[in-house]
């Protein structure tokens, strides 16, 4: 695997569908970090990640998982991601148990190790009493969890969440920010969208602002104060540089009419 | 005209605009420029099915018709096999009813009464109900109209007394199973009721016919023989009213009307009560969790593609929903198996008659079970992120589907085996292609939907359920002249077939898909 400080290194990403989604980003997250992605509704976030796990296609740009360009080698980019989307992806008729198995086989988990990792995982979250139950009657809170423990059965290096936290009561928020922090501890990096901006707060090192496809900001918290000269909550700094890119995008729609 | 919120013509307007928008949406495929183009389309299907009706119904008229016991036996015979079809759709609709949650949260959860929702539900089962009927019968009933008087269309109302009759059936049906089933297996029971009714009473008379007639040439050929007919009650018997009505006896008319009208409401007056109840009941359903018997966990080792072959069987052998579409789709084998077993030791040209329904059961059976497999994936991003290449994906999720399709049709090739291995060789290739064929175009039409949408299949390309039903079609005439040894004739069929391939490839949307 090719050396890199990098666990994601985004060069000239652009992707469109009916309008542009994403235009020219830049973007690059250490090893090891825990990374919060911000933005209105309709940013771009969301197209970012999904062009980085490979469930979409770049139009032009390069994506870089820990060295391995993911347009080259995406098995190779794959087997180091896991992906987390708000719509947790399991299996209505399969158990927490067959279902992380099947995790295990897609990412050729060793079977021993991966029961082993398994059963660790299900107590980790709080699965054990519904460990062989159908996920078909799981609340929204245990089928996250559930696409969480599929996420993390296969050991990833990078780790890419869509507002995981949608929808979770506070016990089951708590859960899933804990496994989290321990993984970015144990040197896995994290790279997540949410709305709640509290938890970015409070759990990322840095934090990039995306609005109509472009990296408006980063930086660590502070670095963002020092940005908009001013010592505030990250809900403050959030609305102050979307505010200020809308009016930037404005002016240069007038200067070009 | 603006009726009063919340009582029973409000609500009928609200659910017929719903309908009908639903209607045009999956028929012009969310494209109103369409309509026109679906305008001309059904004119051009009602000419072509009144043109048929007129060369299947006019040498019938020839002699003329008469209110006879022959007629009535014909015409009742006819009607009941219809009836069963009718019966067979009111009871997948009422069953909706309880369970598609759609907006029945909101409904139930407004002070709005259920009775008035649970009573214009039903009522609107019985109109689709009608309105399926009249498109399959209306082109026979208008040629009748045309050649013999307009004293046939009281056939309409006589149709529509049928499907109030068969709504309230459903309605009873599906209520006895909510109270001795249960609501957890009301749906499940429900959809195999339906599929036996829709195929049984069909095959039922095949059977009858095969085993008294030792051929499958009509299953109506039973309702004209004499002995058959001999058999029946007299003329005058009530069994009789329903085609007397269609004939033009008025008194009859305004009895089956009457039973009809009488059945409906009183069934709806009997269950509105208790349908709140139920459908809360349903939608518990989703909430109870199933605890699988075996609790040993022994993770197994096993490759990728076995991986993905395997969970494509768990999925399948547990749903309930998929159960009673295979049903449906196996069912349609009997006949054939029964006939095999019947003419066993005769002489291997007799088997001709089956070939052509196994090659196109199994199409519609490999169509089925692809679109599960391959468009119907729940976790469709975790398949997509993990590190698999996409064909093997696809590789894996078609031997899954081959495995089962073979399962089933490998015992019917194995007993013709036994009277022709020719005529078992021939069956067995042009199934597999038929097989093959639908399973191309379900993975040339792939696209992601929850594994419950599967009613959705039919719709959701015009182009794939048309060219996977012309190939099923295509095939199964190859294989018969094949077997019949007109080989060059076999060709024309063939080429057909690779030709509706060929056309669906270039209609199938390339290159969208990740």
């Amino acid at each position: 695997m090719p050396a890199s400080p990098f666990a994601l290194d985004i060069e000239g990403l652009s992707k469109s569908f009916d309008r542009p989604v994403v235009k020219d980003l830049q973007l690059r997250v250490k090893a090891g970090e825990f990374y919060a992605l911000l933005g209105p509704n309709g940013a771009g976030k969301t197209t970012i990640l999904r062009m980085v796990a490979g469930l979409l296609q770049p139009e032009a740009g390069s994506i870089s998982v820990y060295g391995i360009d993911t347009r080259k080698d995406p098995l190779a980019a794959k087997s180091i991601i896991a992906w987390v989307s708000d719509e947790p992806m399991v299996y209505d008729r399969l158990t927490p148990y067959e279902y992380l198995e099947f995790v295990a086989g897609l990412w050729r988990v060793d079977a021993r190790q991966a029961q082993a990792r398994s059963t660790e995982l299900i107590e980790w979250l709080g699965l054990a009493p519904h460990a062989h139950q159908r996920c078909g009657g799981f609340s929204k809170g245990m089928l996250q969890k559930v696409a969480l423990a599929g996420a993390l059965v296969h050991d990833p290096k990078l780790i890419i969440l869509d507002e995981p936290l949608t929808g979770l009561d506070a016990g089951s928020a708590r859960q899933v920010k804990q496994v989290l922090l321990d993984k970015v501890h144990a040197g896995v990096t994290v790279i997540m969208t949410t709305h709640i901006l509290e938890v970015a707060e409070r759990m990322a090192e840095r934090i990039g602002v995306i609005n109509h496809g472009r990296l408006v900001a980063e930086g660590t918290l502070a670095e963002l104060r020092t940005q908009i000269g001013r010592e505030t909550t990250l809900e403050e700094i959030f609305l102050d540089l979307v505010a200020q890119e809308e009016m930037d995008a404005d002016g240069a729609v007038s200067d070009a009419a | 005209m603006r009726f009063a919120p919340a009582g029973m013509p409000w609500f009928a307007v609200h659910e017929a605009r719903l309908m009908w928008r639903d209607g045009v949406a999956m028929m012009t495929g969310g494209y109103p420029a369409r309509r026109v183009a679906l305008l001309i389309f059904v004119v051009i299907v009602a000419v072509l099915m009144h043109l048929l009706a007129n060369a299947i119904v006019a040498p019938w008229l020839a002699h003329g018709i008469a209110p006879d016991k022959p007629t009535l036996v014909l015409i009742t015979g006819s009607g009941i096999l219809f009836w069963t079809v009718m019966l067979s759709q009111a009871l997948e609709s009422v069953t909706r009813a309880y369970y598609a949650r759609a907006d029945l949260d909101l409904l139930l959860s407004s002070p709005a009464s259920s009775h008035t929702v649970f009573a214009v539900r039903t009522g609107i089962t019985a109109l689709t109900t009608l309105l399926l009927a009249c498109l399959l019968a209306s082109p026979v009933v208008d040629v009748l109209v045309v050649h013999d008087g307009p004293h046939w269309l009281m056939a309409y109302l006589v149709l529509a007394a049928l499907s109030a009759l068969s709504t309230a059936i459903a309605v009873l049906i599906t209520v006895a199973l909510f109270r001795t089933a249960g609501p957890r297996r009301t749906r499940l029971v429900a959809q195999i009721i339906a599929a036996i009714i829709g195929a049984g009473f069909v095959i039922g008379i095949q059977a009858i016919a095969i085993l008294h007639f030792g051929n499958m040439s009509s299953r109506f050929a039973l309702f004209s023989d004499p002995q058959f007919v001999a058999a029946m009650p007299d003329a005058q018997n009530l069994l009789w009213a329903p085609a007397r009505a269609a004939l033009g006896d008025w008194t009859a008319l305004v009895g089956v009307v009457a039973l009809g009208a009488v059945a409906l409401a009183a069934t709806i007056a009997f269950a509105a009560s208790g349908f709140g109840q139920h459908a809360i009941a349903a939608a518990g359903v989703g909430q109870q969790r199933i605890e699988q018997r075996h609790h040993a966990v022994a993770f197994k080792p096993r490759s990728q593609k076995q991986q993905l072959r395997v969970k494509e069987w768990k999925l399948l052998a547990r749903d309930p929903w998929l159960l009673s579409q295979t049903l449906m789709q196996v069912f349609y084998l009997v006949p054939p198996a029964l006939y095999l077993w019947i003419s066993y030791g005769q002489s291997a040209g007799t088997y001709v008659v089956v070939i052509p329904v196994l090659v196109m059961a199994t199409g519609q059976l490999s169509g089925g079970l692809s679109w599960l497999a391959i468009s119907g994936e729940d976790a469709h991003d975790l398949v997509v992120t993990a590190p698999v290449a996409a064909a093997a994906v696809l590789q894996a999720k078609i031997e899954a589907v081959a495995t089962v399709v073979l399962v089933v049709l490998t015992p019917i090739i194995v007993l013709m085996m036994f009277a022709s291995f020719q005529l078992a060789a021939t069956t067995a290739v042009f199934a597999a292609l038929s097989s093959g064929s639908a399973t191309a175009i379900q993975l040339w039409f792939r696209v992601p939907m929850r594994r419950a949408m599967f009613r959705r299949r039919q719709v959701a390309s015009r182009v794939s359920t048309i060219s996977e039903a012309l190939s099923s079609i295509f095939w199964a005439g190859t294989a018969v002249l094949v077997a019949g040894d007109q080989y060059l004739i076999a060709v024309l069929p063939a080429v057909l077939a690779v030709m509706t391939l060929g056309m669906a490839y270039w209609l199938s949307p390339k290159g969208k898909r990740v």
